[in-house]
């Protein structure tokens, strides 16, 4: 059996997919379904096994356990070479002995096409490398590489094609043009893209659904505002964008809200936001949706939260004003004020009230570390 | 080294001080390659001189005081009885060893390199001992061990016994660079649509053919200098060495030289046509 570009594309389906190299578990019991056409994002930190799951999909890792299904073929036991399924290496992978145009023609001239150089030359030109045909890989800079691996992968038109950080080596303005290119043909072919990247804002603008992954499993699943407005884990609260965490005990229902306790201090919470089973909860909100009030002025909304604390750093960045307060109790929370313009600016040492809307509170499963995916937030910027 | 610099550049200095800084900083600065054109006289000294008498229309039996200059010696190769048998004899066993070591030692690089069998250590180590054993044992235990299985020694046994010590170095020098090889652009190529065998073909070897290049070569040139696990195996045979041992008891026919000089113009131009391969491949 031979694939077929463009043959009738089918959900791409991972069974229970582990994968153990003894050292490690580099993939934990993964199911995942990515329908049909869609633009998914994996995002993790360095070492969650995103890259072991691509290359399960591809055949070039064996699955310790699980199956692998594209539509209703189960590919598991597939040769890499049969399956309708390319990749895009992290560190590019170009053949070396091989100039830029057959690097890119390799794949179609394995199927028999003869005639390739109209499509060789219309994919360079995508990846905007004209004339670079004749160059050897080692001639190109970084970024000229990784847009030869996305030519040599995207000239075949997989099913599936999976990008394992396929943009990494570029500079901003290049990599807007190539996440809009990259969008526009998965589009216009309808072709299943698996991107894999460490850029929050690439994965939210490109994606139409995003895993986060950590430690080998999907911590949650879903559209990027479904994933940013609803963390359902510690760790993706923490890991995409930021988030106020504090531990609160539920203290009692009141309608559809929850009663909580937070140090002593009474906060209320939409009953239909908590994950958490038991009484014990983190409960969170995002920087952006507190407000910041002087001391004194009245506070007293109704389904309204309000915290005490002390502005302990203010730091202006154009658009925005972050804020970090101190509480009582010795927590820092994040304050986000945009620049609007009549707005009351606080410098550190003021004592202020945090005043957000109650339904924009969300309780988490109170186990494991309140910081937990914070630092990898760090790593992935940097 | 700054002992060895200062005294000469004293000795300048009493001649012309107002020159001194420069002379000083120019030996400095061609240190290295004065050392250079040093070794490399100390190395090509023999070489010249063997070629230098290859022209030599000697007057004694060892063509080792300069006579005359004369062509006869290039002209008429063949002259001398044995010089162009031995030679014929020599280049075949030559390239029927590099052959049969090298497609063996290729393939036993691959195994070593990319497979994991049991007795894969031991073989690792054991491939080493033909480089390590002194020729003089290996050539009498190769002897032992044809008599005792009655094969009549000569032209195969020879054969046989080169490919032994010939397949320790390529199969090094194979694997060395199938080692340096990243098998993720084999899985590129898979992932490409390419199958084993294409892969092999297209990548895989393309990729490791310098080493096997090299290989063979090294292969060759250590089955046609080899002297001592010959002598021991070759019956009533007689390579190119061997004759000219032999003759050297004797008297040694110029035309030595001439073959000599041959073999070195053409290990010359190999290596300058292997350069210049590399040159356009890389550029
Ligand atoms: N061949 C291997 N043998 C042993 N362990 C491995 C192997 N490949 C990966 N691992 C381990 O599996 C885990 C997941 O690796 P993987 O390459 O999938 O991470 P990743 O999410 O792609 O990370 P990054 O973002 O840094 O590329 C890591 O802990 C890694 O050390
Ligand atoms: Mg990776």
């Amino acid at each position: 059996m031979t694939p077929t570009a463009g043959a009738p594309a089918g959900d791409l389906r991972l069974v229970e997919l582990t994968k153990d190299f003894g050292s490690a578990v580099a993939v934990d019991c993964l199911s995942l379904t990515i329908p049909a056409g869609s633009f998914f994002a994996l995002l993790g930190p360095s070492g969650c096994g995103k890259t072991t799951t691509l290359r399960m999909v591809a055949g070039l890792e064996e699955p310790t356990s699980g199956r692998i299904y594209l539509g209703d073929d189960d590919v598991t036991d597939r040769k890499a070479y049969k399956r309708p399924v390319n990749t895009v290496f992290q560190n590019y992978a170009l053949f070396p002995h091989l100039n830029v145009f057959d690097n890119i023609a390799f794949g179609l001239r394995r199927r028999g096409v003869k005639d390739v150089k109209a499509q060789v030359d219309r994919m360079l030109d995508v990846v905007e490398l004209q004339g670079f045909g004749v160059r050897r890989p080692s001639q190109l800079s970084g970024g000229q590489q990784q847009r030869i691996a996305l030519a040599r992968a995207l000239i075949n038109t997989p099913q599936v094609l999976l990008l394992d950080e396929p943009l990494g080596a570029l500079d901003l303005k290049l990599r807007r043009q190539m996440q809009l290119e990259l969008k526009r043909i998965q589009t216009d072919v309808g072709l299943t893209f698996v991107h894999v990247t460490h850029d929050q804002e690439e994965a939210m603008t490109m994606a139409d659904t995003i895993a986060v992954m950590n430690n080998g499993k999907i911590e949650q699943l879903g559209s990027p505002v479904d994933l940013y407005e609803n963390p359902s884990t510690v760790f993706v609260a923490n890991f995409l964008g930021q988030s106020n965490l504090v531990a609160a005990q539920i203290v009692g229902t009141q309608g559809a809200d929850l009663l909580l306790d937070v140090q002593g201090r009474k906060l209320t919470m939409p009953a239909a936001r908590n994950c958490a089973t038991g009484d014990s909860v983190y409960v969170g909100v995002r920087p952006e949706k507190v407000r910041l009030v002087p001391a004194g002025a009245s506070v007293d909304l109704p389904g309204h939260n309000v915290l005490d604390g002390v502005v302990i750093d203010a730091s202006y960045t154009g658009v925005t004003t972050q804020y970090v307060v101190r509480m009582a109790w010795g927590q820092d929370l994040m304050v986000i004020a945009a620049n609007v313009g009549n707005e009351v600016r606080l410098t550190a040492g003021a004592n202020a009230h945090l005043v957000w809307d109650a339904s924009d509170t969300f309780g988490l499963e109170a186990t494991g570390d309140i910081a937990e995916g914070i630092e990898t937030i760090d790593e992935a910027g940097s | 080294m700054a002992t060895t610099l200062s005294r000469p550049a004293a000795r300048a200095a009493s001649a012309a001080p107002a020159r001194r800084p420069r002379r000083q900083s120019w030996l400095r600065r061609h240190v290295v390659q004065i050392f250079a054109a040093v070794a490399l006289l100390y190395m090509f000294l023999p070489v010249a001189y063997v070629i230098a008498f290859s022209f030599n229309n000697p007057s004694d039996r060892y063509n080792s005081t300069w006579n005359s200059f004369t062509f006869s010696n290039w002209t008429d190769v063949c002259g001398p009885a044995g010089v162009c048998d031995s030679l014929k004899l020599s280049l075949e066993i030559g390239a029927l060893a590099t052959l049969g070591a090298t497609v063996l030692g290729t393939l036993i690089a691959f195994a070593l390199a990319r497979r994991r069998f049991g007795g894969r250590a031991t073989t690792n180590l054991l491939i080493f001992l033909p480089m390590a054993t002194p020729e003089v044992v290996m050539g009498s235990s190769l002897l032992t061990l044809f008599v005792n299985l009655q094969v009549p020694l000569g032209f195969w046994t020879i054969v046989i016994a080169h490919i032994t010590f010939d397949i320790s170095f390529v199969v090094v020098t194979v694997k060395a660079r199938l080692q340096g090889l990243d098998s993720r652009l084999e899985q590129a190529a898979m992932d490409l649509y390419a199958n084993e065998w294409q892969t092999f073909r297209r990548i895989t070897f393309p990729l490791v053919f310098p080493g096997i290049l090299g290989a063979a070569l090294l292969a060759f040139s250590l089955s046609f200098d080899d002297f001592i696990i010959t002598n021991f195996n070759s019956g009533q045979t007689v390579t190119f060495p061997m004759f000219v041992w032999g003759a050297s008891l004797r008297s040694i026919p110029p035309q030595v030289n001439v073959v000599g000089s041959i073999m070195f113009v053409a290990s010359l131009g190999l290596a300058l046509v292997g350069q210049v391969f590399y040159r356009r491949r890389r550029a």
